[in-house]
């Protein structure tokens, strides 16, 4: 069955997410990031949707629980890279999905990630030095 | 029976133009400010050649006839230039109508039979009436795009997003928010966002002449989507007026940044991005 891959780099977790969603598959990739979460007790969740044209009324809310879910185990969860016109059919669903945060492209989610990880725990700055 | 109209049109074109041409006079219906009179005469004259050559026994009693398309296709450029020159339906209306009745002055001086002249009179009347019919919904019709296209150009230039700093978008709202202005709007503005880069966008009301409850929920829409694109978003130029209606519909802005003006919100943009504007260091001289 397919499956979105979940990268790990240093405390935080990637997702590219490059086919458009099925029901499906976004409740797997809902719990295979729980897991992975767990698993790395990582600090940080940036889900990419560049490549992602079409967002329904469920992939909102599937987001929603990954944002909730991961804010329950410690970990801060930012989209990025939201196309135009996914924002507008968000909006117009009434899905300002709230409580996520959100940035225009891979490298400012990471600075946000990161700025948001350190405020928070300020003491373990130089634990990033994992290989993978 | 011949047909006494149709010949008697062919023969007496030259007189009925002037009949035209002097009803026309006579209902106001030159308007030298918008059409010269030599103008108008050649189109009457052309309207008028076109159509006694299109008229036969055939299809007299038949409007619908294709013989009048040609008829219809200049009574057709008549109106809708017409409309585009700003002449009232009323004018418009009286021209094709004093063509009416310079035809039937005409037949009533040619023809000596009272129920003869009845009849024709009738006839042509019903085939005039479809050219008044066809007159006015061209001339609608030209109003109509008149107003579209305004409107096209309304929308255009209405919402410029305008880069006022690096990563700052500002984007001025004058008139009315609707709906499928704030679509125009919300469309703009993240693309520019994509393309710019840009992380805090000001949404600028001032021009905004009246907030309710749907303007409102547009205004909020249209943050939530470019907080989606991961920009920051701040409304500026909140009138007291405005400010007071927002408190009184109940509408809860608080999620919102809004500032006053345009500079206090490009303030707090500085203060955002960690930048700083500071007056420039004069070396002393001494």
């Amino acid at each position: 069955m397919d499956r979105i891959p979940i990268l790990k780099m240093g405390d935080f977790l990637l997702v590219t997410i490059q086919v458009d969603l099925y029901d499906q598959l976004a409740e797997t990739l809902e719990s295979d990031l729980a897991q992975m979460v767990k698993k790395y007790s990582s600090k940080g969740v940036l889900i990419d949707i560049s490549a992602v044209s079409i967002i329904d009324s469920f992939m909102g809310r599937i987001l929603g629980n990954i944002s909730n879910m991961s804010k329950i185990m410690d970990a801060e969860t930012v989209v990025v890279g939201m196309q135009p016109a996914v924002a507008i059919t968000l909006v117009e669903l009434g899905l300002p999905l709230k409580g996520i945060h959100c940035a225009l492209n891979v490298e400012r989610g990471m600075e946000l990630l990161r700025s948001k990880v350190i405020l928070d725990t300020p003491e373990d700055d130089e634990d990033d030095s994992n290989p993978e | 029976m011949k047909n006494e109209a149709v010949k008697i049109i062919k023969a007496k074109k030259k007189f009925i133009l002037e009949q035209w041409f002097q009803n026309q006079v006579e209902n106001d219906g030159l308007r030298e400010d918008l059409i010269t009179n030599e103008d108008q005469r050649i189109q009457s004259e052309e309207l008028l050649n076109s159509f006694a050559a299109s008229l036969s026994e055939s299809n007299f009693d038949n409007a619908q006839s294709r013989d009048f398309e040609k008829v219809e296709e200049i009574l057709s450029g008549i109106a809708i230039a017409r409309a585009r020159r700003g002449f009232s339906p009323r004018e418009t209306g009286a021209y094709v109508f004093s063509l009416k009745s310079a035809i039937l002055k005409t037949l009533s001086e040619e023809i000596s039979d009272a129920k003869v002249l009845y009849t024709e009179s009738m006839r042509i009347n019903s085939l005039l009436d479809n050219f008044s019919i066809v007159t006015f919904e061209t001339f609608i019709k030209g109003r109509e795009d008149v107003i579209l296209r305004q409107t096209d150009e309304i929308t255009e230039i209405s919402t410029p997003v305008i880069k006022v700093w690096d990563g700052i978008l500002a984007l001025p709202i004058i008139g009315t928010l609707d709906s499928s202005r704030t679509q125009i709007v919300m469309e703009n503005l993240l693309q520019e966002i994509v393309e710019t880069g840009s992380s805090i966008a000001i949404l600028d009301i001032s021009g905004v002449p009246a907030i309710d409850t749907l303007v409102a929920q547009h205004l909020i829409k249209t943050v939530s989507a470019t907080r989606l694109m991961g920009a920051e978003c701040i409304i500026s130029g909140i009138r007291p007026e405005i400010a007071q209606t927002v408190v009184h519909l109940g509408i809860d802005l608080s999620e919102i940044i809004t500032k006053a003006s345009l500079a206090s919100a490009l303030k707090t943009a500085f203060g955002m991005l960690e930048l700083e504007v500071r007056k420039k260091a004069v070396p002393k001289t001494i």
